[in-house]
């Protein structure tokens, strides 16, 4: 199995998850929506072969020099080349035929889009080997079943419950490999169930067994890679905004770690609010108003996720607007119960609310910034209030949940959550709620406190417990992914696209003169893909109602159905779990989503034609019928080389007139006009 | 054979009262006071303007749902009605148009009743159920109203009771008329549950996967021929799908022929339809020439549409040198996309190797493929397009019409015309019919409508811009001709004054019934209402605890008030009998394959029935309601009946428990009777209650119960 590593360039996605290996090595702290094993390989793999973590990683093209990536390239391919061998073994287990295995196994060999995606640094060769690994173990466990308790037995359950760990913790896709196996464990016991020859003692072995390796095993590695994952990035880095202040005074470098600021909350401070929702953001506001038809229009005030100076605000007393600062006057503290004035330092507006819509939770109030130089009207009045505490006591920095009411309204200021449309830059909308409710979404507390006149204290801030870090980064995450909504007219892939090929993937290279390499899969193979999987259901079909009539099969004939059911079924409810999912997500899809289903649906063909040629054989006299399968395989593998042969360019890299061009060497290979190669 | 004469015809006509007083008691509960108030109430707004477009046989469109709710609903109507937010004038039949809402709520406790005698429950239990439907607060309020929840439920309970009909029948007498009749009702059953909200399509769904299931008995059942194994399926088949389908089709097609004016929402459609109706577009459209040629003058619409239909524009007007963000322009005339007839609309098909803008005798037609200029009626300047960011979209070309400022900035302003939906190479481009790309031939960039509209200097109209790399055949790309004539003065000024006078000529076209079926369709399920909040608005997960409710009418003055919100005991019992069904069930279903036998299977259909028409809702990215959940509460209600007899039956095995048990049912039957009178001011709007009674109803922190401040 070639694998090819000579590319200077970097493409694509490398921007982000080499440089996310680069973050590990470097030990800064980062946000990324996908579960952090994939990158913690790729920067181990880097580390050991030696690359130091400085390449820059800005933008595609770029040249690679000096760094040495052909760590991580090499490690990504490995893995690729992996899911060959797994593939073969896979469909010889379920399949017992050498012919299908060859088949399935020469499909993953000469599918362009495969080599493609597994010669550079994604997160998808990774991906694709842990869930080819936990197929490949579940196979083996299953065939094992008449020896349960044995020890191939536990090797291969355990080693399933290891790989699913491995799959969902390089992307969440790997959920749908749980479920695959998942719902083969529960048909397996369902069917021992079944069987009255069990005792009951038995049954619970079997259910524990796997509940241990199934469930609690691939639970206990997720966590691991989460420990280590904190464990390795200790340090300050782009992603600390995403996270609440408590989770970021664990950050060496991070304003709040070993922090020293004003105990007290005193008027005239300048401060940042943050919320205390999962994945809440700072109080934030900015010069440009709420767009016609939505409420006032007014400033907007929104909670942003990145630290900002739009995040800051003066805190004031409501009826004065004496300037604290002043050093004549004498310190005066915040105290619980107080009205006060929130202050936009930028634009100079205060905090406001009225009773007109919220842009997005239509049952709350806007939030606005109004007034000028802080003068502004009854309306701009908050009293501030800490959980849980006694009138007259002064509000703690950092530690004290603060609750702030609006006078006018009795509504309590909080973040919905929701993201506001482009007139809001994508931020999250920010209302007042008149539903007094405790929800985490009303709570706030006081970051950054910056006041000249108070001494600086040092503050152990509480350190978050590593459930509670879990946790938070996982609803960070989560938010993060819905978050990825494709923008308005912008042409994103399909999931109807990617079965047919209809469009690819650019890697790297856009002009005539660059090395070109053009994420697509080998067409014939993939349209033999297609058209299998229709087969299959008509074999099936026919299969199942012949055997529900009744009708008297051969022994031979008998094990084919057998194959062509269980085996067979197997696959194709890998390829619908792996592929169903997408029509309903909302998110930026890619064509490169389709690669894992595409995997079972590789193996799916390998098995069905097998089955079929047996059965014309089997149909047959015994010497043409022997003839016709030896000749049909041949014929089958000979196709998938002469495409291989055809297109390999794609992704061995093309330099040259575009394929549109008619004098391309490849313009005869571009069957399909959305083809861009 | 002789026939024994003096014995009278006897007609014996078996009655169950039973069904009687139900029917009536649920008539009665119904249509008490069934035109209070007088007023406007909630959605009525929406369906009263339907109905009377109705009357006034105007065409409209309607993105909830297709039209067979509001024919039915516009059967009550009379006159012309004029509907606005507020109290209907005396001439509105208030009475005949919510009759049939009404209707269908009343016999929605008949049919609760026959469903679970179908399911062979008891007599008692099956009354138990329709009770439980009849003092439901929600289904009340939603039934007395000019609404079409209660009518989609009608048509949901009627294929299921007919479905099971058939199936009891089909275990001893198939092909037999009964047969054939309760089959073919389930069939026309589902299509009117779908053509009346698609809502219906997920009960539809559950009734061919429960039959599905039911032939795939019928297949290994080996006593059966081959012949009439596929006879059954060909007779599922054509009544279960081939009726619905066909059904679905006949209501647009009744609803195509009723509505034949031209409409508030002509807009939305293409010109081919548009110029199907009456009025409207067809006035202009009538007798245009079909052929467009060189010299014809022409306004160009845009395909799409999104986010307004808009028509190819320019004005005197030029790009300003700088826009707010520093960057250049051409500072040439602007091109935008217009959503007004303006006759600044109209532009004119010259020949670039002629000087003359008007058509030949006879026309040399355009064909796919030929190179053309545009040249704006008004200012006679060239469409243009150059290497000059756009606008708004600065990663494609801008468009404009040519100003020669003698600055090395040649006219580019060559065209070349691709007809997307042509038939051949050689196809003329027609009027109306066509949808054509502009290419242009410089820089093979395509005049797109990029859906942002410009700041103030472009009076916020559409930014229009050249799309360089373009993919596929976006809609936004394609414009077709809609109003177009020959082309005659070869003066400047004699031609601003044909632009101005109206068009008129000699055909009309007619678009085959499944052209409009297919548009109107397409239309219905992509239209998106703008707005996708609403103050009563509510999440799925709030339905089953009833966290939310809708304040329908609240009278200004006097405080009296109608509120959908249910029976909040049924509410929580429904719940648990779900729960208490689904844990047995597993467990029954576990000892089964132990081989040990003691499990109901009826009532599956009633869990299938709240899942399906419940947890599609939590996919949705429309806006949803409280009443969204009323068809998925419906099955949960029949299902505590189910649940309660089987615990009778399987848990009280002796005398006296089983006297305790029905005596705790009677206790809990009260109850919900007592708490169905409780909260009755709010489902029927009277007796007015006073603040303080108000308050004592907020059982629920969260429920929404209007309380006037004095």
């Amino acid at each position: 199995y070639v694998t090819y590593i000579s590319l200077f360039f970097f493409s694509w996605d490398e921007t982000h998850f080499g440089k996310m290996g680069s973050y590990y090595i470097n030990r800064t702290f980062f946000f990324d929506v996908h579960p952090p094993l994939g990158k913690m390989l790729i920067g181990l793999a880097g580390y050991l072969s030696g690359y130091n973590g400085t390449f820059p990683f800005q933008k595609p093209g770029d040249r690679y020099e000096h760094h040495n990536y052909i760590g991580m390239r090499g490690f990504c391919a490995f893995l690729g080349s992996c899911l060959v061998p797994f593939a073969y073994l896979i469909v010889l287990e379920l399949s017992k035929s050498l012919s299908a295995a060859l088949l399935a196994a020469s499909i993953l060999i000469f599918d362009t889009g495969c080599i493609t995606l597994s010669q550079y640094i994604l997160l998808d060769p990774i991906l694709m080997f842990f869930l080819m690994g936990a197929v490949l173990s579940m196979v083996k466990y299953n065939s094992c079943a008449d020896r349960p308790f044995s020890a191939p037995w536990w090797f291969w359950l355990s080693l399933t419950g290891v790989n699913l760990a491995g799959a969902i913790g390089v992307k969440f896709v790997g959920l749908f490999v749980v479920l695959l196996v998942g719902l083969n464990t529960v048909y397996d016991l369902w069917e021992l169930l079944g069987d009255l020859s069990l005792s009951l003692v038995t049954l619970g072995k079997h259910l524990l067994a796997r509940v241990f390796c199934l469930i609690l095993l691939p639970l206990a590695l997720y966590t691991a890679q989460f420990a280590v994952h904190f464990a390795v990035l200790n340090k300050s880095g782009p992603g600390d905004g995403f996270f609440s202040s408590a989770f970021q005074s664990r950050l060496i470098g991070n304003n709040l770690h070993n922090v020293s600021i004003p105990e007290h909350l005193a008027y005239g401070s300048v401060i940042t609010m943050k919320n205390l929702r999962m994945a809440g953001g700072y109080l934030h506001s900015h010069w440009h108003l709420y767009p016609e038809g939505v409420g006032a229009r007014q400033q907007q005030v929104t909670a942003y996720l990145h630290k900002d100076l739009n995040n800051l605000w003066v805190i004031k007393k409501h009826d004065s607007n004496t300037d604290h600062l002043d050093p004549s006057c004498s310190v005066e503290f915040v105290r619980h119960g107080d009205v006060i004035r929130l202050e936009h330092k930028e634009t100079s507006r205060n905090l406001h609310s009225h009773q007109h819509e919220a842009p997005m939770t239509r049952k709350h109030f806007q939030v606005t910034g109004y007034g000028i130089n802080g003068t502004g009207d009854a309306n701009d009045f908050w009293r501030i209030e800490v959980v849980g505490r006694k009138a007259g006591k002064r509000i703690k920095v950092l530690r004290s949940q603060i609750r702030l009411t609006h006078l006018a309204t009795g509504c309590i200021l909080g973040s919905s959550g929701k993201t506001l449309p482009k007139w809001g830059w994508e931020q999250v909308e920010v209302t007042c709620t008149p539903y007094v409710k405790e929800t985490p979404n009303a709570l706030w507390n006081v970051e950054d406190h910056i006041n000249p006149k108070l001494p600086n204290i040092s503050l152990d801030v509480l350190k978050p417990s590593f459930p509670e870090i879990l946790l938070e980064s996982h609803m960070v995450m989560i938010r993060g992914n819905s978050g990825l909504k494709p923008k308005e007219n912008e042409v994103t892939s399909k999931p109807w696209h990617w079965p047919i090929n209809y469009q690819g993937l650019r890697f790297s290279g856009v002009n005539e003169t660059d090395h070109r390499v053009y994420l697509l899969g080998n067409p014939v193979v993939w349209w033999l893909n297609l058209v299998t999987i229709g087969l299959y259901l008509l074999m099936a079909t026919c299969t199942i109602v012949a055997i529900k009539r009744g009708v008297q099969l051969t022994v031979e004939f008998k094990e084919l159905s057998e194959v062509l059911l269980h085996s067979g079924g197997k696959m194709m409810l890998g390829w619908l779990l792996h592929y169903l999912p997408f029509f309903m997500m909302g998110r930026v899809l890619y064509f490169h989503h389709y690669f894992p289903a595409m995997l079972f649906s590789s193996m799916l063909t390998g098995i069905t034609w097998d089955t079929l040629l047996k059965f014309c054989a089997g149909c047959l006299s015994c010497s043409v019928g022997k003839r016709v399968y030896t000749y049909g395989t041949l014929a089958l593998m000979l196709l998938i080389v002469y495409s291989f042969y055809l297109f390999h360019p794609l992704s061995y890299g093309m330099v040259g007139p575009m394929a549109s061009d008619p004098n391309s060497p490849m313009a005869g290979l571009r069957w399909l006009e959305s083809w861009e190669f | 054979v002789a026939v024994s004469h003096g014995s009278p015809v006897v007609v014996t006509a078996e009655i169950n009262m039973n069904l009687v007083a139900l029917t009536v008691m649920g008539l009665v509960n119904r249509f008490w006071a069934l035109s209070y108030p007088r007023a406007v109430v909630f959605d009525e707004v929406y369906y009263g303007q339907f109905v009377s477009l109705y009357m006034k046989r105007i065409f409209f469109v309607d993105d909830s749902g297709p039209p067979f709710g509001h024919m039915l609903l516009a059967f009550g109507g009379r006159a012309p009605l004029n509907f606005n937010l507020g109290k209907y004038s005396m001439n509105v039949p208030i009475w005949s148009l919510r009759l049939l809402p009404a209707l269908s709520g009343a016999l929605c406790v008949p049919l609760a009743y026959q469903i679970l005698v179908e399911l062979h429950f008891s007599h008692c239990a099956a009354f138990g159920a329709a009770l439980l439907i009849l003092f439901e607060n929600s289904l009340i309020t939603q039934s007395r109203l000019m609404l079409l929840e209660s009518v989609l439920i009608f048509f949901i309970l009627l294929a299921i009771l007919s479905y099971l009909k058939f199936y009891n029948l089909q275990k001893c007498s198939p092909f037999t008329a009964g047969w054939w009749f309760w089959l073919l009702l389930t069939g026309v059953a589902c299509s009117c549950a779908v053509g009346v909200k698609y809502m219906g399509l997920f009960t539809y769904m559950l009734l061919l996967a429960t039959a599905g299931v039911h032939f795939w008995h019928l297949i290994g059942d080996q006593t059966l021929s081959n012949v009439s194994v596929f006879c059954h399926l060909l007779a599922r088949g054509l009544t279960l799908v081939v009726v619905p389908v066909a059904m679905y089709l006949s209501f647009f097609y009744v609803h195509l022929t009723l509505l034949y004016r031209s409409g508030p929402h002509d807009q939305i459609m293409t010109s081919a339809f548009q110029a199907s109706l009456e009025g409207g577009l067809a006035r202009i459209t009538q007798g245009q020439p079909l052929e467009v040629a060189y010299g014809s003058q022409i306004t160009l619409r845009n395909v799409l549409g999104k986010p307004v239909p808009c028509w190819l524009h320019s004005h005197k007007n030029t790009y300003p040198i700088r826009y707010e963000n520093g960057r250049g322009s051409s500072h040439q005339q602007q091109v935008t996309c217009y959503p007004f007839k303006d006759v600044n609309n109209w532009w004119i098909v010259k020949d670039p190797g002629m000087q003359q803008l008007v058509v030949s005798n006879p026309p040399r037609p355009v064909r796919h493929g030929h190179i053309v200029q545009l040249v704006h009626g008004i200012t006679t300047r060239y469409l243009n397009t150059h290497d000059v960011a756009a606008p708004l979209s600065p990663h494609s070309q801008e468009i404009s019409c040519y100003i020669d400022y003698n600055i090395s900035m040649p006219a580019q302003n060559l065209w070349r015309v691709e007809i997307v939906n042509r038939e051949s190479d050689t196809d003329v481009w027609k009027t109306i019919l066509s949808e054509v790309r502009f290419v242009h031939v410089n820089t093979s960039a395509v005049l797109k409508l990029s859906g942002a509209s410009l700041p103030e200097w472009g009076y916020r109209q559409l930014e229009i811009i050249g799309e360089k790399l373009s993919k596929g055949y976006h809609q936004s790309m394609l414009w077709n001709v809609e109003e177009h004539r020959y082309g005659k003065s070869q003066e400047q000024k004699e031609r601003e004054v044909e632009l101005h006078s109206p068009t008129q000529a000699d055909i009309s076209k007619n678009l085959s019934f499944m052209a409009r079926f297919t548009e109107l369709q397409w239309k219905i399920l992509t239209l998106k209402n703008e707005d996708t909040e609403h103050k009563y608005s509510s999440s799925p997960l709030d339905w089953i605890t009833m966290d939310t409710n809708i304040a329908y009418w609240f009278h200004p003055i006097s405080g009296a008030q109608i509120h959908l919100i249910g029976n909040i005991l049924t509410w929580a019992s429904a719940n648990v009998a779900t729960l208490v069904y689904v844990c047995l069930f597993l467990w029954y279903l576990l000892r089964r394959r132990r081989k040990i036998c003691d499990i109901p299977e009826a009532g599956g259909l009633c869990v299938g029935g709240w899942a399906v028409n419940y947890f599609p809702f939590f996919m949705m990215e429309k806006t949803l309601f409280l009443y969204h959940y009323l068809p998925a509460l419906t099955f949960q209600i029949l299902l505590i009946p189910v649940v309660l007899q089987h615990l009778t039956d399987h848990l009280c095995r002796s005398q006296l428990p089983k006297n305790m048990f029905s005596a705790l049912i009677v206790a809990w039957f009260s109850s919900i009777y007592l708490v169905y009178r409780t909260f009755s001011p709010l489902t029927y709007g009277e007796p007015i209650l006073s603040a303080a009674e108000l308050r004592a109803l907020r059982w629920k922190d969260s429920w929404d119960i209007l309380i006037r401040k004095h």
